[in-house]
């Protein structure tokens, strides 16, 4: 497992960070700014609610109905919420259709902006610094660093996601799937293939 | 900026990576839900974290030290506590579902429709910006037009919301970088980085 300075040593509950978390969040909760049982649902929301699977199912729903694709291409933020999937930093949806001629790839270089409704909390790598300065410049170097080679025909569009537009990657249908169930299809759906550095069919 | 090194995806990630990261994650959404800032002010104040600080620092402690900055300037670490909208827990839901939608209506009209060449103005804010820098000077496409939304440049300072056209700006990759290649990539821009080509 990669321990490679993206702070996940913090194991101890007396670290200088957590002991800090801890005397703000009794400040915090002793002055009445926030309710301690508000903070548990928000954990519980993301940890078992709001999570990649939401996403899988905007992409296998694609893959099997051509009339919500159509929805998702002209108006994802409003596809994406018939499937209840709305809110906080997922106000405003754009779905990127990966093609044979073109994969998209999206990255917030300026800080580390990701569809939550759709995908959940974004995982460590895009937060940091290496995806977030080499997204752009060298694409096909960071798709080599997932175990990803695109052919040399096809064309990576990288989406830098500067404002309040949240982009969602749907991947290509793996082939020979023409008989698995919607749900099914899901299950080969995973979180960076709708971040666009791998591809659907393959194991997070 | 570059020289961090490989890109290092974790195998079967954990959502948090020490107990400390969900109390973080939690006091932030709910400290926002008071209102005493927008998102364009607490990205700002992460940003005004001092560089040498800022990189060796990971996520949710930017997250903290920029938390810890917007209550500071807004006097709610002392005493005596002001009374704030306090987001409780049968709101969390709604709330979350709700978000902030940017969009805003606006009299201008827009400068720009897609399939117009435009070319990002040499701007180097003194604030907080959106534009990113690896983009002035350089002609685009636009692309998609995502109407008018709150401008973080101007909101971000308290000088209100200030609506501005919102365009995605696609680039040659060449173009912007110099690389032998026929990939391009994308940028959300507000009309005012913006000038014709």
């Amino acid at each position: 497992m990669p321990h490679d300075g993206h702070g996940h040593e913090e194991h101890s509950e007396l670290s200088p960070i957590a002991l800090r978390v801890k005397a703000l969040e009794s400040l915090l909760i002793e002055k009445g700014y926030v309710d301690p049982a508000a903070l548990d649902v928000l954990i519980d929301t993301y940890e078992t609610k709001i999570g990649p699977r939401n996403g899988a199912k905007v992409v296998a729903k694609a893959w099997t109905d051509p009339a919500y694709a159509k929805w998702l291409k002209d108006d994802a933020t409003a596809a994406i919420a018939s499937l209840g999937y709305t809110g906080r930093q997922g106000e405003h949806m754009v779905a990127l259709f990966n093609t044979p001629d073109t994969h998209n790839m999206v990255v917030c270089t300026l800080c580390s902006c990701y569809p939550w409704p759709v995908l959940g909390l974004p995982p460590v790598w895009y937060k940091s610094p290496p995806y977030r300065s080499r997204a752009v410049i060298d694409p096909r170097g960071v798709l080599a660093e997932f175990g990803v080679t695109l052919p040399e025909k096809t064309k990576v569009s990288v989406w830098d996601s500067t404002a309040e537009i949240r982009y969602l990657v749907i991947p290509m249908r793996p082939a020979n799937t023409d008989g698995l169930s919607e749900e099914d299809l899901a299950g080969l759906v995973n979180r960076d293939s709708m971040i666009g550095t791998r591809l659907a069919g393959h194991v997070a | 900026m570059m020289g961090f090194g490989p890109v290092a995806p974790e195998a079967n990630e954990p959502l948090f990576h020490a107990p400390w990261q969900r109390r973080a994650l939690s006091i932030s959404l709910a400290m926002g839900a008071t209102r005493q800032w927008n998102i364009d002010m607490s990205r700002h104040a992460r940003e005004k974290i001092p560089p040498a600080q800022y990189w060796s620092l990971s996520y949710y402690e930017i997250w903290m030290e920029g938390l810890t900055r917007l209550l500071a300037e807004r006097g709610l670490l002392d005493a005596p506590s002001k009374k704030l909208p306090v987001l409780e827990a049968a709101n969390v839901a709604p709330a979350l579902a709700k978000g902030s939608p940017y969009i805003r209506a606006t009299e201008a009209k827009p400068l720009f429709k897609i399939g117009d060449r435009v070319k990002v103005r040499n701007l180097h804010a003194r604030g907080h910006t959106r534009l990113p820098g690896y983009l002035r000077g350089k002609s685009g496409e636009i692309v998609l037009y995502h109407r008018a939304h709150v401008f973080p440049d101007s909101n971000s300072h308290g000088a209100g919301e200030n609506p501005q056209h919102l365009y995605a700006v696609r680039f040659k990759a060449r173009d912007v970088f110099g690389v032998n290649t026929d990939d391009d990539l994308q940028a959300d821009l507000f009309e005012p980085y913006l000038e014709a080509a």
